[in-house]
């Protein structure tokens, strides 16, 4: 599969505490991957800084390539036809991310208009047509809806819809399910399925669930204090977690059966920005803990095909290192 | 203390609100709460899940006389809960106490922690004045937190730390009775685990029981003892957690269990067609039956009530008794 986007080093400080330190992914063409951590691990920071949506006192070095185009620090012209165009992004909370005093059919047809130029009917046509496609009942009728009618399930599909509207390659899926009910959350998480196989859409689906990701994604990257410090396939994730943290976050889930044991909790909480572990930022947290950990920030290394982690210890009992693919 | 023996029961709680569409519309009744019944033993823990304006949370309050049902009536040890805001229910509330889904906004941002947990010490005239910094020590040693903690204030904390601090003042007067509405959901999966393990960690050192009021079905198995399944108003499902989630009955507690994203899932997701429906247009029959895949014509016209079935499992659903077969559903028919 070819590459669409390449990370590398991206680094985002605010007034000098670092949000992202030194970020390195790349997304292949109609790949899912899950981005997972907790809150203030980056991930959402991530997706902001390269489509260039941070605030001016953000501070963003490293480099995000977009099939060989530079993102970081392109001028605004070339960033608004990516956003939206290229790569789209959709958040938590549709009901703060739809104008409330807008019909949503205006709202999709202005997508529309900017990114493919469509307006009048043939724009109305096509919107009824998105409606269709995220599965809105009698589209319509409801395009002439305001936000307020429509339950959260049904605006974040209007959300997809407009995000779709730019017949982007990459869909970035921030917490979209996060503010919706369970049974709700089934149906979204099933629509963007059933997108990316009928469209080839690339998905990165940024979430603090590791159900949600396992369900959606063939590939996640485990994201602590900035860092990726785990990334693997799916299914080698749970099977062979092997970062601490992972492993962590993994035994703080409760099982569905089995006997009722204690949760593994991780003890503590996530560091400060301004107060950083000189070495690896779990260190403190972690029950492997070794005087080198604090040496150094471990680097991600290769432990199988396409699993790698950031932890002294992995290397140490792992294949021996062996280059990154590039 | 040693578990058994009923501490809370609730019988036929009905809740109505007044609601009132558009600015000149009618008022149309909301039942949040429509004839739920509960029992919760001394000691244990009962979990209280559905999805949001289901009632879960009206329930809580109910059981806790934070509100007064418009039916029903609620005993606590054996009594008649008093009329909420007398000398006597308030006398009775330092011994049922409640812990909220966010714990910022559950604390006083301009006091330190300790003088908060002392608070309900002062309010209940607990103990004497000399011995309360004693008390708040060994409150916040159980819930994790060192005593030097206690002078920060709320924002010096972790969200973990502020829950942690939330559920040490609802300990405070040392309440038979916690109910906890969403404790963990605003939390991180780390500190979730945390929260989790301490309160079965206070229940065993405590006594105290719990109405665990959660979305979560993961969360509530890991922590109760027994798990009822509301859906608009009512419950549709009562057993045991493992049972409940291993072999559940209703046709919507099959699919919130199928809907629990976890990784190695096998086989194919029941996903419900359309949304929760409003509480104020509560569909006739059974109230699930626009979105059931099994229902049956029966299920439209009555609605079924929830009682046992030969296993013990109670559970409000004509086809899961066997009083009809399974129909096709009503999804299809329905436009949203």
């Amino acid at each position: 599969m070819m590459q669409l986007v390449r990370l590398s080093g991206l680094s985002v400080s605010f007034d000098g505490a670092q949000a992202l330190r030194g970020i390195d992914l790349s997304i292949r063409k109609g790949e899912a991957v899950g981005l997972v951590g907790e809150s203030g691990c980056g991930k959402s920071v991530t997706w902001l800084a390269a489509l260039g949506l941070l605030p001016a006192k953000a501070r963003i070095s490293g480099s995000v390539l977009l099939e060989g185009q530079e993102l970081i620090g392109a001028p605004p012209a070339t960033l608004e036809r990516v956003r939206g165009g290229r790569i789209a992004m959709i958040f938590q909370d549709p009901a703060s991310s739809l104008n409330p005093v807008h019909r949503i059919g205006k709202q999709i047809t202005e997508a529309l208009t900017l990114h493919r130029s469509m307006t009048g009917s043939v724009a109305r046509a096509e919107a009824k047509r998105l409606l269709d496609l995220v599965g809105i009942p009698d589209a319509a009728r409801r395009l002439d809806a305001y936000p307020h009618e429509l339950s959260g399930g049904q605006n974040q599909r209007v959300m997809i819809a407009i995000a779709l509207a730019g017949q982007p390659e990459l869909l970035v899926a921030d917490e979209p399910t996060t503010a919706l009910d369970v049974t709700i959350q089934a149906q979204i998480l099933e629509l963007l399925q059933d997108l990316r196989r009928q469209l080839g859409m690339a998905l990165v689906l940024i979430s603090h669930d590791l159900g949600v990701v396992a369900e959606a994604c063939e590939r996640v990257a485990v994201m602590y204090a900035g860092r990726i410090v785990e990334e693997a396939p799916v299914t080698h994730l749970f099977s062979a977690a092997a970062h601490p943290y992972t492993q962590g976050l993994l035994g703080a889930l409760p099982p569905m059966d089995g006997p009722r044991r204690r949760l593994a909790a991780i003890p503590g909480g996530v560091p400060e920005p301004w107060a950083m572990p000189p070495g690896c930022a779990f260190a403190p947290r972690c029950g492997f803990r070794a005087s080198a950990c604090d040496a150094a920030m471990p680097e991600l290394s290769s432990l199988a095909e396409n699993h790698r982690a950031a932890c002294i210890r992995v290397v140490q009992t792992a294949l021996p290192r062996e280059s990154l693919p590039a | 203390m040693k578990p058994g023996g009923i501490l809370l029961n609730a019988e036929g709680l009905v809740r109505r609100y007044a609601m009132r569409r558009g600015v000149f519309g009618q008022a149309v009744e909301v039942r949040a709460v429509d004839g739920v019944s509960l029992r919760l033993e001394r000691g244990r823990t009962l979990g209280l899940v559905g999805e949001s304006g289901c009632g879960k949370s009206t329930t809580g309050r109910l059981v806790l006389g934070m509100e007064s049902p418009d039916a029903g009536r609620v005993s606590f040890d054996g009594m008649i809960m008093p009329q909420p805001g007398s000398q006597a229910w308030r006398k009775l509330r330092a011994r049922m106490q409640m812990v909220f889904q966010d714990p910022l906004g559950a604390l006083d941002r301009r006091l330190p922690i300790a003088t908060q947990i002392a608070e309900p010490l002062d309010i209940h005239g607990i103990g004497a004045a000399s011995e309360r910094s004693d008390r708040v020590e060994t409150l916040l040693r159980a819930v994790g937190l060192r005593p030097d903690q206690g002078a920060r204030y709320p924002h010096e904390l972790s969200g973990g730390q502020r829950q942690r601090a939330v559920l040490a003042r609802a300990l405070a007067t040392d309440p038979a009775l916690l109910v906890c509405d969403e404790p963990i959901s605003a939390l991180d999966v780390s500190i979730q685990a945390q929260v989790m393990n301490l309160l079965l960690d206070l229940q065993e050192q405590f006594g105290t029981a719990m109405l665990f009021v959660s979305h979560d079905l993961r969360a509530v198995r890991q922590v109760s003892h027994r798990v009822a399944v509301m859906y608009l108003g009512r419950i549709v499902e009562e057993g045991e957690p493992d049972a409940v989630l291993h072999d559940p009955a209703h046709p919507y507690s099959r699919a919130l269990v199928s809907a629990i994203p976890h990784p190695g899932r096998s086989g194919q997701r029941m996903v419900l067609q359309g949304d929760p429906p409003n509480p104020a247009d509560r569909p006739t029959g059974c109230a699930f039956h626009p979105r059931c895949p099994v229902a049956n014509s029966l299920c439209a016209r009555e609605a079924p009530a929830l009682k046992p079935r030969a296993d013990g499992r109670l559970i409000a659903c004509h086809v899961a008794h066997g009083e009809i077969a399974a129909g096709q559903g009503f999804a299809g028919q329905e436009a949203a």
